[in-house]
């Protein structure tokens, strides 16, 4: 376990040692702090009209929604950026051989990337959670959603840093890492559309669309089948992560 | 003596190119194993395989008693490796990096800091600590490569071609450190320069297509190479023919009309009858030279004869 944390906090502390990290943070932030301000000012010109309807969406329903919203197709396209480099940059600069060669399982240094890669994650969602617990100032939160919110977001980017750690295990070099990571992410994303055309419903793609899974956990139903879509995605993909690293190894 | 690495009918494949063929060897503490080879021989892969990068074909490999395939972990913390390209975090200096690769190896907590000030003493580093190793010349950053190496004071340590990028002073100093790891751990060094085999190997091993050709200690090679050739110059013509009905010799090569290079077998030394066969032929002996063969000499030989078979 200690091991595994060594291996993440490097992975951590070197996102910092680079631009990268602090150019992430600060270009997230910036895009959606304007997202979270015109959503602000999209509820105080309703206001009025709102507080004359029964059971009229509350400022929660209104801003924060499309504000993790935002900040998941955002994410969408930075993840394989940041993942992209993780297993692929080490074995280009031949670092690897150091982590292969000491008494570190394949496991310790899968999970060990994945955690380093998380830690900016989480950073990234505690940043964009400050916005809408700024407004308990002068407002009051529906905490139940927020907390949902919280977590679709949690497990939707866990989910993609999972496969972009994969893509970076297979590919030989970052660029494709991050072309296929972003590739298969975008297609789970859309997958669903198809079922706006009712007759061609497809359960099978309804099921595997990551959207779906996503905007059921948002809207505040938090169901063990979607929870579970994400854990079983999750530990696939880390499953396959070890496993192509094991293979290393054996064929080259 | 304790074995301390075991390498049995080690065979790679690369596709169907085979890189490395049936290869055993044993090293001890106390040894110096000089893994000699021309480019492309199989000396790095042997290397990658010994320290679980590259997984064998067949074969296998026991370091210090653990089987390298069964238990990888306990393997591993015996071995010090240092590959051709020293893997090193160019963001990070000197001192994290270290600090790094300590945690990585489980050096206790306690004894880090010791650990970490021996290895930069060990190969000079302490002046450099704080600098980010991005910014340090080719042959410092070698050096932490092999500080990495040594950290965790392995008893086995592999050192893939670890002179390389050094300058000359450079290259004394880390032979001298590789004779001083080499009384106490067990150390294998590949490289192409034979000098470096003969000053701080005990033990050499020549590796060529894939195979091994040779495995002898260093000064066994050198009485090989005390004998074999005389390099003989008369005032007059000799005459070969009847030269070469002397005893043991086994083949004459002419230099020039009055200089010739005898070659004769190991065992026998027929510098005496050939003087006084000279002498009392009337030739007018004027120089009568053993002549070394240098390591050189034997690679390169030994390499071709393998080529000819």
């Amino acid at each position: 376990m200690s091991l595994i944390l060594t291996i993440a906090s490097r992975e951590f502390r070197t996102l910092f040692l680079s631009p990268m990290a602090w150019t992430i943070l600060a270009i997230l932030q910036f895009i959606l702090a304007f997202l979270f301000l015109t959503q602000v000012e999209a509820f105080t010109s309703l206001q009025p009209k709102l507080a004359s309807i029964e059971g009229a969406p509350g400022l929660t329903d209104i801003i924060v929604p499309p504000l993790f919203g935002n900040a998941a197709i955002i994410l969408l396209l930075v993840t394989p950026l940041m993942t992209m480099r993780l297993i692929c940059e080490e074995r280009r600069n031949k670092t690897l051989s150091l982590l292969l060669s000491a008494p570190v399982s394949t496991i310790d240094i899968i999970l060990g990337k994945y955690l380093g890669i998380l830690g900016l994650m989480l950073l990234i969602i505690a940043l964009i959670t400050l916005m809408p617990l700024s407004l308990l100032g002068g407002g009051e939160l529906d905490l139940g959603k927020l907390f949902a919110n919280i977590l679709a977001l949690l497990l939707l980017v866990t989910a993609f840093t999972a496969i972009g750690l994969f893509m970076s295990c297979i590919a030989g070099h970052p660029t494709v890492a991050a072309m296929s990571t972003f590739g298969v992410l975008l297609l789970l994303w859309i997958l669903d559309w198809t079922s706006g055309l009712t007759d061609q419903r497809s359960e099978l793609f309804e099921y595997l669309s990551i959207l779906r899974h996503f905007q059921n956990i948002q809207s505040g139903l938090i169901s063990s089948v979607d929870v579970s879509y994400f854990l079983l995605f999750i530990t696939t993909f880390i499953a396959l992560s070890i496993r192509s690293l094991d293979n290393e190894r054996l064929q080259k | 003596m304790t074995t301390l690495i075991e390498a049995e009918h080690l065979t790679r494949y690369y596709g169907t190119h085979c890189a490395v063929n049936d290869v055993s060897f044993t090293l001890a503490k106390g040894e110096v194993l000089g893994f000699l080879g021309a480019n492309g021989a199989g000396k790095t892969t042997t290397m990658q395989m010994l320290c679980g990068n590259l997984a064998p074909s067949a074969g296998q490999i026991t370091i210090n008693g653990f089987d390298l395939l069964d238990q990888p972990k306990a393997a591993k913390r015996n071995l010090g490796y240092l590959p051709d390209t020293p893997p090193l975090y160019k963001e990070l200096s000197v001192q994290e990096f270290l600090l790094y690769c300590a945690k990585l190896h489980g050096v206790a907590k306690s004894s880090v800091t010791d650990a970490i000030n021996q290895a930069k003493e060990r190969c000079g580093l302490s002046d450099v600590a704080d600098r980010l190793i991005t910014n340090l010349s080719k042959g410092f950053q070698q050096r932490v490569g092999i500080a990495q190496a040594i950290l965790h004071n392995p008893e086995v340590i592999v050192l893939d071609e670890p002179t390389v990028g050094l300058d000359p002073i450079q290259i004394r100093e880390i032979r001298t450190l590789i004779r001083e790891l080499g009384q106490d751990h067990g150390v294998i060094l590949s490289t192409h320069i034979l000098t470096e085999v003969q000053e701080s190997c005990s033990h050499v091993q020549i590796i060529h297509q894939g195979q091994l050709i040779l495995n002898e200690t260093t000064a066994g090679l050198n009485r090989q190479m005390d004998t074999g050739t005389l390099q003989i110059t008369t005032r007059l013509v000799p005459d070969i023919n009847s030269l070469l009905t002397l005893p043991g010799i086994s083949s004459i090569e002419t230099m020039s009309q009055n200089r010739i290079k005898i070659h004769y077998s190991v065992t026998a030394n027929p510098a005496e009858q050939i003087a006084e066969h000279i002498i009392t032929a009337g030739w007018g002996l004027q120089e009568l030279t053993p002549i070394k063969r240098s390591m050189e000499d034997i690679f390169i030989s030994l390499t071709k004869e393998h080529r000819e078979l």
